[in-house]
């Protein structure tokens, strides 16, 4: 086995890149493959908590790279689906305990051992961005449909390139397909025409988020939910498989008022 | 009818036209976005291209990059000529 390594990404803070890290994990392992997530965000720790196994976390990475532990001692295993592990990043430390030579050396011990590692980068373009990227072949780009969100897609889309990462591919997050309707949301097809690379899903605005992160459980294990669903349509994607992006407008739901104002208004969309 | 219209907001652009509209500048201006030590190798390497051709007045050059409000953005060059170089052109 040598895993196809991935580093899920945004420049931005707050759009998703761990809720999109972690239910691409579980929803991958759900179709069988075995894959670890890797919260690379050193001193900000939260795919732990995401993901539901904060208290299971003895080890995190920074103990493996200085050899305090095995690397077997570090990942935790999530019991409830086979086949899914998270590597922690240490949260008492600075994204300076690492370096990407390390951080590559890391990836490569777990190579072999998975068919997929996840690397979850944190937010902003320095030293944390580029330790997390150094280690992935692969990259996945989050962006919500606001205009902070896509131009720091596009300076991260940059730097992946000058990097030689591919594919690059898009998660837009947070979509309302309503505002969209009624042309008070920068739209699918707007924000490809300006990044200009390949769309693996968007994942529609769902409280369902909020709730499996209270729970502390992977929309993809259990829940059905728009955004369950997107984010399985994006682990299937990643496998190879063709499937059609959902019909988001079917997720619109329409009060009275909305109505009210498309009669007066006349707006078609 | 207009009343209703207006109430409700629909003789506006929508905000989402108005994003994607400054959302395509804004990246324009980004992605032109040169430092000014590029400007300067910029500079120096057209000067060396051009002294093989011409006499040309390095003091009085100007090179910007000239970003309107539009959606275009120019390469600005003023470089005074002093001399064309006549006969062999000489190429180190």
């Amino acid at each position: 086995m040598a895993a196809r390594v991935i580093v899920t990404t945004s420049g931005k803070g707050g759009v998703g890149k761990t809720t999109s890290t972690a239910n691409i994990a579980a929803a991958l392992a759900k179709f069988g493959k075995k894959v670890v997530a890797v919260d690379a965000d050193v001193g900000l720790r939260n795919l732990d908590v995401i993901m539901g196994l904060e208290n299971r976390v003895v080890y995190n990475f920074i103990d493996v790279i200085e050899k305090t532990c095995k690397m077997a001692q570090a990942l935790v295993k999530d019991k409830r689906v086979p086949g899914l592990y998270l590597l922690p990043a240490a949260q008492t430390r600075t994204k300076d305990a690492v370096n990407p030579e390390q951080m590559i050396g890391l990836v490569e011990e777990l190579k072999p051992e998975f068919d997929f590692v996840l690397l979850d980068c944190p937010a902003g373009i320095e030293g944390g961005f580029k330790n997390a990227a150094a280690g992935a072949d692969e990259a996945l780009v989050v962006t919500t449909p606001e205009i902070p969100a896509v131009r720091d897609a596009d300076r991260i889309i940059g730097m992946l390139e000058s990097m030689g990462k591919s594919p690059i591919r898009l998660i837009i997050n947070r979509l309302r397909p309503n505002m969209v309707q009624d042309g008070d949301m920068l739209a699918k097809d707007d924000i490809l025409d300006v990044l200009s690379i390949d769309l693996i899903g968007v994942v529609p605005e769902d409280e369902s988020v909020i709730r499996s992160t209270n729970n502390g459980e992977p929309m993809t294990m259990t829940l059905d939910s728009p955004a369950a669903h997107a984010y399985l349509n994006i682990a299937e994607r990643l496998l190879g498989h063709d499937v059609p992006l959902m019909d988001l407008e079917s997720y619109a739901t329409r009060g009275f008022f909305s109505k009210l104002k498309k009669f007066f208004t006349g707006k078609k969309k | 009818m207009d009343f209703f219209k207006k109430f409700f907001g629909g003789d506006k652009d929508s905000s989402g036209q108005v994003a994607k509209d400054r959302l395509r500048i804004v990246l324009m201006h980004d992605r032109t976005d040169i430092t000014p030590q590029l400007l300067e190798d910029l500079r120096d390497e057209i000067i060396d291209v051009l002294t093989k051709y011409m006499e040309i007045d390095e003091k009085k050059i100007d090179i910007s990059l000239d970003k309107d409000d539009q959606r275009a953005v120019a390469l600005v060059a003023n470089i005074p000529v002093i001399k064309i170089k006549r006969g062999k052109v000489d190429v180190n």
